[in-house]
């Protein structure tokens, strides 16, 4: 960040990332593609966002972030089918029941860093995840929870319905540019760059008098919170919630979209992971079932020849001249 | 009364005794020194005084508060600030967010997470004024990590006055510098005397010696001497060691 400057809230690339989004489903049929992939793109954009608040803004590796995804889906599935079966009230359980999961796990990791702060969140997303099939009562077990129906938009004077999956993705676009909005701010607020200080030098924070613990476990509180919100959302989409998405091998996928994409040097990075992963999963998929080898051996490529990702082969800004320098 | 106390320093690091029954104080408006052979126990005693360690036993007291085994935040926010022996900056932040992100103002707004970081022109000024003080005014644009070695260290005593400290420790500033960063830094620590209170440690006892008002000597973790650099330079100890022939 350069000296004085502030940044602007709303940016030529944000909004050229926003509209080329709200363009996918006036052409992706075209291209032999879904749109319910558009929906599925927009929503792991909107949790890898979130995911990248932890690891590449407060460079807190956490590894079990699925449970709170799973959490936010359960929120969301259970307070329709026992509580009130509006939108905003279930959107409002999935971020409130990921971000208490959020503050149990913060409560216990936040004076940890590095290899045992990773070891614990992934500890603790197992617990979550056996909590979610043990609980057959609750949740569903295996067989998951189902019947979770695509609740209409209610706005006082207008309500609109998301059965058809472009209604849907026109909601889900609504809530990536809040998301992608608030984050953005974020990053670039006080307790953001408060956050990326702590990243770089914990002990320097520290002896500045910042209450590093209380940074961390609330970015994790929030981070958990937006996960939940795209765990809502995903439960929505396809009409049920189950445990996979808290194992951990769902909790690695959002760690690659994220590395992938160049979560670690770029803001935008996580959206380029969700889109690349995603269109893997499908394109690579139509091929051969074992997709996931070829995407592992780009992981692998990337991690060692170009660890800042795709973004920051593609979107990373320029980095500016040291003072002096010709 | 003096400004910093600390009555009777215990430490240990399972079986060995690091700090032993140490007793210092520092006055208000002066600069203290702290010297003493390598592994004699002074960035220890640093540790100690800033709330890194607690000691095993005896007591911290600074403008009238006892503040043994509190955090560093929390001895930082009342207004303690610290350099480190071992380089230890914001390194991907510019040398502008270095300062910034120390201001109070910035700590004050620290659960602000909609608003600009650095939109307020009085701490951005501040920051600048405080860059203007070390020497790296400019340099406000420049990466920490790209800086010059000398730079750097300016830089840590930058990110410490940016706390706006009643008393500041600075941990061997001179480390690794060539005579002529020695001779800027030196200059650099004259003209903080008396807009601050200072505890140096220090090897460079030529550096120390043309500054200090009382000096401290620090060994096998007890305060073997003290006194001004004068009665120092004739203290049997110092002169009869290899810290004597130095000074």
């Amino acid at each position: 960040m350069r000296t004085g400057h502030t940044v602007p809230t709303l940016t030529p690339a944000m909004i050229a990332i926003w509209v080329a989004f709200a363009t996918v489903p006036l052409w992706i049929e075209k291209v032999g593609l879904y749109q319910y992939l558009g929906v599925e793109i927009l929503i792991f954009a909107t949790y890898a966002l979130a995911y990248n608040l932890v690891l590449g803004h407060s460079g807190l590796p956490s590894f079990g972030h699925g449970a709170f995804f799973g959490l936010g889906a359960y929120g969301f599935g259970l307070a329709q089918l026992n509580l009130v079966p509006d939108l905003w009230f279930c959107l409002g359980a999935a971020v409130v029941v990921a971000s208490a999961g959020g503050a149990i796990v913060a409560a216990f990791i936040s004076h940890r860093r590095g290899i045992y702060y990773s070891l614990l969140t992934i500890a603790f997303g197992q617990v979550f995840w056996f909590i979610a099939i043990k609980s057959h009562a609750i949740t569903g077990g295996e067989d998951g929870l189902l019947k979770i129906a695509r609740l209409p938009v209610r706005l006082g004077v207008a309500t609109f319905d998301l059965t058809h999956n472009i209604s849907l993705f026109y909601f889900v676009l609504a809530v990536f540019v809040a998301v992608s909005l608030l984050l953005w701010r974020l990053v670039h607020s006080p307790f953001g760059r408060i956050l990326k200080a702590i990243k770089q030098n914990e002990t320097r924070a520290r002896f500045v008098g910042y209450d590093v613990w209380r940074y961390k476990a609330a970015v994790l509180v929030l981070s958990a919170g937006l996960s939940g919100l795209a765990g809502g959302l995903f439960a929505m989409a396809q009409s049920s919630a189950f445990p996979d998405v808290m194992s951990l091998h769902y909790s690695g996928y959002i760690v690659m979209m994220t590395l992938v994409g160049g979560g670690l040097v770029t803001f935008w990075g996580p959206v380029l992971g969700a889109i690349v992963f995603l269109l893997a999963r499908d394109v690579i998929g139509a091929f051969t079932t074992g997709w996931m080898l070829w995407f592992g051996l780009l992981f692998v490529a990337l991690v060692i020849y170009k660890p800042e990702g795709l973004g920051g082969m593609f979107l990373r800004p320029a980095r500016r001249k040291p003072a002096g320098a010709k | 009364m003096a400004l910093f106390e600390a009555h009777e320093l215990h430490l240990r690091f399972g079986d060995r005794v690091v700090l032993e029954d140490i007793s210092l104080s520092f006055e208000a408006g002066r600069l203290s020194g702290i010297m003493g052979p390598n592994g004699a126990g002074k960035t220890t005693c640093f540790n100690v005084l800033t709330g890194r360690y607690r000691p095993d036993r005896g007591r911290v007291l600074f403008d009238g508060a006892d503040i043994t085994g509190r955090s560093p935040q929390a001895i930082a926010r009342m207004g303690i600030a610290r350099s480190f022996q071992l380089m230890n900056l914001f390194d991907e932040f510019t040398a502008f967010e270095n300062v910034a992100i120390a201001l109070p103002q910035t700590r004050r707004r620290g659960a602000d997470a909609v608003g600009q970081a650095y939109g307020d022109a009085a701490l951005v000024a501040e920051a600048h004024d405080i860059l203007g003080t070390v020497g790296l005014g400019q340099r406000a644009d420049q990466i920490a990590k790209s800086l010059p070695y000398g730079e750097r260290r300016a830089l840590e005593i930058a990110v410490a006055l940016a706390c706006r400290p009643k008393l500041l420790f600075l941990d061997e500033p001179t480390a690794g510098l060539g005579s002529d960063g020695r001779a800027r830094l030196a200059d650099l620590v004259r003209r903080l005397k008396g807009q601050v209170t200072l505890v140096v440690i220090e090897h460079d006892m030529e550096f120390l010696f043309s500054l200090a008002d009382d000096i401290s000597v620090i060994h096998w973790g007890q305060v073997i001497a003290q006194g001004s650099p004068a009665e120092l330079r004739t203290n049997p100890w110092v002169k009869n060691s290899n810290l004597g022939k130095l000074a």
